[in-house]
């Protein structure tokens, strides 16, 4: 017999009920999972490799690396002596909470503290799926410009901070932080707005102290 | 690209609930997608097209799209607004203090599905026959 099934689910619903529960799976073993998300050529891997720098001996990161094609950015993590691994998207333009639960499946995270997810490089789709992560950090670079909270609201909205990064770029591009900042905290008064340079050190301390407090805040909740 | 990605997504949650329901085969999944949710209609059917091939529960499913509309309030004026039309100013007052109530979501509403009684009257046969004896 043919049957009508009301559902009024979300499109994404089965995605969010994994993310939930690798969220939760991460959280018992006091592991952090932070969500990179942006733009191609925003700086993802140079901030990450700043990261691994900067907390030697301090915390223990492994980075999940997803494109849809070559493993340039895992080798580049793993030479700095980090935990890495490459996953490969077949042609998705982001990921979800089940391929990144089967990318750290790949990954000895014992002893680990923070696991990064290098998202694939969109503004747009990375946006619309739950990854199972804990906190979204977002990066919008100087030369891209002030109007991105315009044209690409959902990433702000769904970011818990986001960084501005090659802040070293300012003298050569009209970008105007403080626009930069309206704009974004106009679409989410909560967002947290690291101006960084990975390249020069400025502004990291402020974003190191807040993955640590997020960290804190994930083993004491 | 990410009507890919949702697709597979709808599939899996229909999927999920289709022992609970005895669904046997989809006839139709009646989606419900915002004006400005960023959704393509035209890939969105492409994609479903390609993996209810993949697919026997989906093999005759036919996908219907219901276009919802986007509507903005202003906090200012508390008047609501079409978004498409005048964006992110309210066209009353000029105001920038808006946000978005409705037209950035993809809900799946209903499923149309053939669905297999429970066999109440016939105990002895087990479930694999009774999926050969139908095919």
């Amino acid at each position: 017999m043919m049957k009508v099934i009301e559902l009024h689910a979300s499109a994404t619903a089965s995605n969010d009920l994994d993310a939930a529960a690798l969220r939760e799976e991460l959280k018992d073993r006091g592991i952090l999972l932070i969500n990179l998300m942006s733009s191609p050529g925003s700086g993802k891997t140079t901030l990450l490799s700043r990261l691994i720098r900067d907390f030697q001996g301090k915390l223990r990161i492994a980075v999940l690396e997803a494109d849809i094609a070559s493993k340039v950015d895992a080798e580049t993590i793993a030479s700095l002596g980090a935990v890495s691994q490459q996953v490969h998207t077949d042609g998705m333009c982001h990921m979800d909470a089940g391929m990144t639960e089967e990318g750290l499946r790949h990954m000895d995270l014992d002893g680990i503290d923070v696991v990064f997810l290098e998202n694939v490089g969109n503004l747009i789709c990375p946006a619309e799926f739950d990854t199972g992560a804990h906190k979204n950090l977002m990066l919008l670079s100087i030369p891209e410009g002030d109007d991105k909270p315009l044209k690409y609201p959902l990433m702000f909205q769904k970011s818990d901070a986001l960084a501005l990064t090659k802040t070293d770029a300012l003298p050569y591009f009209p970008f105007d932080i403080e626009k930069a900042t309206e704009r974004a905290k106009h679409l989410n008064p909560d967002v947290s707005i690291f101006p960084v340079s990975a390249k020069t050190g400025d502004g990291m301390r402020d974003l190191e102290d807040w993955i640590l407090e997020s960290l804190r805040e994930l083993r004491h909740a | 690209m990410h009507e890919l990605g949702i697709v597979i997504h709808v599939m899996k949650t229909i999927e999920d609930i289709a022992p609970e329901n005895h669904i046997t085969k989809v006839g139709s999944a009646t989606l419900e997608v915002g004006e400005v949710s960023g959704i393509v209609t035209n890939e969105f059917v492409d994609a479903w097209n390609y993996f209810r091939k993949k697919k026997p529960l989906f093999e005759d499913a036919e996908l219907n799209i219901i276009k919802m509309q986007a509507i903005t309030y202003c906090t200012a004026c508390k008047k609501t607004y079409p978004t498409v039309e005048y964006g992110r100013t309210c066209p009353y007052c000029k105001s920038g203090e808006t946000y978005l109530v409705t037209g950035n979501e993809c809900t799946i509403r209903d499923v149309t599905a053939q669905t297999e009684d429970e066999k109440e009257d016939d105990p002895g046969m087990p479930s694999g026959a009774e999926q050969e004896s139908r095919t």
